[in-house]
């Protein structure tokens, strides 16, 4: 069982979201985060003080996934998600231990 | 033979009492009756005149009571949920109710002072600088008009709709001291602080017998039409003492602490345009002309300053913000409110051309070369507007909108060239009042109560601290 962890752009969160349903994906989180990367934060002004927000608005989409799933859902998040520009985001890969279903205690890949 | 002279008689008397009637009936105008008719009908004409003129004056009291009462009103909402908004929308997240309070609580609290004794301390006649205690709960102030102040309504009306002005000048201090003072401290002070700064100031320029009273004699005429001494020189300046006297917000300058709500500002800001109506047009005290006149230098006004502001921020920083434009029009607003019954509408656009200028110097400039941190500008927005308005009432009033010297001269523009000397002094005193007694106020608070919150519940925030709730509790 494998984490994906995908960083993006706000407005591309239906395509992704419509893409990895689409690829059979049955489950996911969504979180609106603020962060960066490469890209530069922009100055906001309130009564003649300048604010450098570095910090930008983004969202991150989180789904455990059976092994065999992972490539595909790479595939597509990166294919809706990309613009070519910096601000992109990036996709995170790592192992899960353990999954657990809490109606009734299924565990492994039929949990997923 | 004896009865025929009898029956003569008895004739001759009826017919002498209703002859005259037989003839009123069948001749009309002829003997008595041309001077009965004249009488009856002059007197008629005298009951109808009286009951004209009465009529008259009770539909004037009518629209007058009608119009200052609604007045009343509107300056309430500019403090609840103008001001409240409008500070509210500029704080951190985490001090958004607690600075909402500290203008509520007033709504409440300067009620019950203003009842007890407030009111006769600014308007009951006393000496140059202070009122006596006549009115002490409210005594005296009932449905009777008082003709010093507004001859056409209740004493009630004129005092709740002064009071409505008692309660927002405290609450527009605590611009100054957001997010770091105790509940408990405020709420002392400003009561305190509206005894000794407020009620003087008003009594010296709008009580009878008040040393700047214009017109109920004052040693020194001060024109202030809706309160630009009385209101916004007093709580700007008080608050640019508070401002240093509690010392700078933890992090401040270096963390950036943005609006965490513009949009409440935003709401707020707009709320305290029209509900300045009725601070300036009901300061007409009538529903007349003067009204309207004060109504129309009050949008001129706002929208000069509101424009004004933009047009600097936007050559200055590159962008015309939201957040300025609703300032523009509140310091455009403060800055005419002295003049608003004085001045003439092309008057009150230049009056709010230099507002936005000014008040946009001070808040964007200025103010970071000082190092105060005088939160959401209360002395940047009232303390100068109140000062620049004060000032330029005395050089733009005219006779011509409100002859308010009997027909002499008003203004510089008019010829009075010593009333722009006159708006100094009342502008002097209240800088002098509100710095001695903000400063003393708040140093006996200081050792009593203790001002600032600890730095641990200022790091926490207000609304956790001092009120035990969270603004937004978005999980519920």
């Amino acid at each position: 069982m494998t984490k994906v962890e995908a960083i993006i752009q706000p407005q591309k969160l239906e395509a992704v979201k419509a893409a990895l349903v689409e690829a059979g994906v049955s489950g996911m989180s969504v979180f609106e985060i603020r962060g960066h990367g490469k890209q530069k934060g922009h100055t906001e002004i309130y009564r003649g003080r300048e604010y450098n927000v570095d910090l930008l608005p983004k969202v991150k989409i989180e789904m455990v996934l059976p092994d065999n799933l992972v490539q595909r859902a790479i595939q597509v998040i990166v294919g809706a998600a990309r613009t070519g520009k910096i601000g992109d985001g990036k996709v995170f890969v790592s192992k899960v231990d353990e999954a657990i279903r809490i109606r009734n205690d299924e565990r492994g890949e039929i949990a997923l | 033979m004896r009865h025929t002279f009898l029956k003569s008689f008895a004739v001759i008397v009826l017919l002498a009492t209703f002859a005259p009637f037989g003839v009123a009936f069948v001749a009309p105008g002829m003997t008595n009756k041309p001077a009965n008719l004249a009488e009856q009908q002059a007197e008629r004409l005298a009951r109808l005149e009286q009951q004209l003129a009465e009529t008259k004056a009770q539909a004037r009291s009518s629209g007058d009571n009608a119009w200052v009462l609604m007045s009343s009103a509107l300056v309430l909402l500019m403090t609840g949920p103008g001001l409240a908004l409008f500070y509210g929308g500029l704080v951190r997240k985490k001090n958004v109710l607690g600075t909402m309070m500290q203008s509520f609580a007033m709504m409440a609290i300067i009620t019950v002072v203003w009842a007890v004794v407030g009111y006769s301390l600014c308007f009951a006649p006393g000496n140059g600088f202070i009122g006596g205690l006549q009115h002490a709960w409210l005594r005296g102030v009932g449905a009777a008009p008082n003709p010093d102040y507004a001859a056409t309504i209740p004493q009630q009306t004129h005092m709740i709709y002064q009071l409505m002005f008692a309660i927002i000048t405290p609450a527009l201090i605590s611009g100054a001291f957001a997010e770091r003072m105790k509940f408990s401290a405020m709420a002392v002070f400003l009561v305190l602080w509206t005894l000794l700064v407020y009620c003087p100031m008003a009594h010296m320029i709008w009580g009878t017998g008040g040393f700047l009273n214009a017109t109920l004699g004052g040693k020194i005429p001060v024109l202030d039409f809706a309160g630009g001494t009385v209101v916004h020189i007093t709580s700007g300046v008080s608050a640019l003492v508070c401002a240093w006297f509690l010392g700078k917000r933890l992090g401040y300058p270096s963390e950036p602490m943005p609006p965490h709500s513009v949009v409440l500002t935003f709401v707020g800001g707009c709320l305290l345009w029209v509900g300045w109506f009725g601070f300036n047009a009901g300061s007409a005290l009538s529903a007349g002309s003067l009204a309207s006149s004060a109504f129309v230098a009050t949008q001129f006004g706002a929208a000069a300053g509101a424009i004004a502001w933009t047009t600097v921020e936007w050559m200055r920083s590159g962008k015309p913000s939201a957040l300025g434009a609703v300032s523009g029009a509140v310091a455009g607003l403060a800055t005419i409110t002295q003049g608003s019954g004085f001045v003439g509408p092309m008057s009150a656009l230049i009056i709010g051309g230099v507002a936005g200028v000014c008040c946009y110097s001070m808040v964007a400039i200025v103010k970071a070369r000082f190092g105060y941190d005088d939160s959401l500008d209360a002395f940047g927005v009232h303390g100068i507007g109140g000062s620049v308005g004060a000032l330029l009432t005395g050089v733009l009033a005219a006779r011509a909108i409100n002859p308010v010297f009997q027909g002499g001269a008003v203004g510089a523009i008019d010829g009075n060239w010593r009333q722009p000397i006159h708006q100094l002094a009342g502008i002097g005193i209240g800088w002098a009042l509100a710095i001695v007694g903000t400063s003393v106020i708040l140093k006996v608070v200081d050792m009593t109560i203790g001002l600032r919150v600890s730095a641990e519940h200022e790091v926490q925030g207000l609304d956790a601290t001092q009120h035990g709730e969270e603004g937004y509790y978005w999980e519920a």
